[in-house]
């Protein structure tokens, strides 16, 4: 079966005009994958508007003397264990194996909560030194592009605790496990936003 | 994985072969810890010659990604993908336009506008 055939009949060898309906996880996972990608977009903007505004300082401090490196490292090491931890949490999920869905759902939680602390804290330093949002363009567009992926961490926290509950109320039905697994697909585009913000703005910083 | 989602192909996030399971994440744990403390060096090091840094960084990165897309969300090239991979590549088009064409765009402003204090003096 050549390349071009097989694309039009699957592996199954069922042609497209013969094929129903998609099933209820594939058409949601394509849907939230299509989210995630607009989401991307979204960060893509807020990427530019930093590229630029990046030396508007406006006689204020640049982000060489701002940032610290050992705290970024810890930063996405929380992240990047976390998004390993949220795929075994997925596996043990499809596995149907509860406990282990509560284990490492529990770790990847930890790990965000220990993220969203390295990063408040750091937010909270820059204000009390006067590097607050509305000292510069560039820092307006740091603390906005920064700042989004730190929410979106925040209410990917708050999805993660509801899930938990309606695991614990409904247990592993179809629309929690569709759920889950769309929360770790939240999780891991998230993880690849970071890769962007650290290399643009923590170790590109002038 | 039955026969119909086989059919009508998979979703993100789904290892098609189940075959992999754990291993597949410690891999691309692996990768993409090796690439993270590789840019960090990269950053701070005196070995590479310093203009080539934003280069070596942003391959590092767009690796990263690529280790983080194959291995934690499980999206590939292969045919049954093929919705998947289309909304990526478009995704990843649009992200780039945006990028590339703001940071173009806003430098060839800056390039043509007059200097701030002769503008200030034209003000007077």
């Amino acid at each position: 079966m050549s390349a071009g055939e097989q694309a039009l009949h699957g592996f199954s060898g069922v042609p497209l005009a013969l094929r129903g309906p998609a099933p209820a996880k594939v058409v949601a996972g394509f849907g939230f994958w299509l989210f995630l990608l607009s989401d991307i977009i979204m960060f893509a903007a807020l990427f530019a508007a930093y590229a630029v505004l990046s030396d508007a300082t406006a006689g204020g401090p640049a982000g060489a003397g701002l940032f610290e490196k050992p705290r970024v490292f810890l930063e996405t090491l929380c992240l990047l264990s976390s998004s390993v931890t949220c795929g075994f949490g997925t596996l043990a999920m499809f596995r149907a194996d509860t406990r282990a869905t509560y284990f490492w759902m529990g770790i990847t939680f930890l790990l965000g909560v220990c993220f969203l602390t390295i990063e408040g804290r750091e937010f909270a330093s820059m204000v009390a030194a006067g590097a607050g949002p509305s000292h510069s363009a560039f820092l307006s567009a740091f603390f906005a592009l920064v700042g989004t992926h730190g929410l979106h961490v925040s209410v990917g926290l708050i999805w993660l605790i509801i899930m938990m509950l309606q695991l614990k109320t409904l247990g592993l039905k179809p629309m929690v496990t569709r759920r889950l697994y769309c929360f770790g697909l939240f999780w891991h585009a998230l993880d690849i936003v970071w890769i962007g913000v650290f290399t643009i703005v923590y170790l590109g910083a002038k | 994985m039955d026969m119909q989602v086989e059919a009508q192909g998979h979703a993100p996030g789904v290892d098609p072969h189940e075959q992999h399971g754990k291993r597949t994440y410690l891999i691309g744990l692996g990768y993409a810890l090796l690439l993270t403390v590789a840019s960090f060096w990269a950053s701070s090091s005196t070995l590479v010659y310093a203009p080539a840094v934003p280069v070596l960084l942003a391959t590092l990165a767009i690796a990263q990604m690529g280790v983080h897309v194959a291995f934690f969300l499980h999206v590939s090239s292969a045919p049954d993908q093929a919705n998947n991979f289309l909304a990526l590549a478009f995704g990843v088009f649009v992200t780039g336009l945006i990028v590339l064409g703001s940071i173009m765009i806003m430098a060839h402003l800056n390039h043509n506008m007059m200097p701030m204090d002769e503008l200030m003096k034209m003000q007077r």
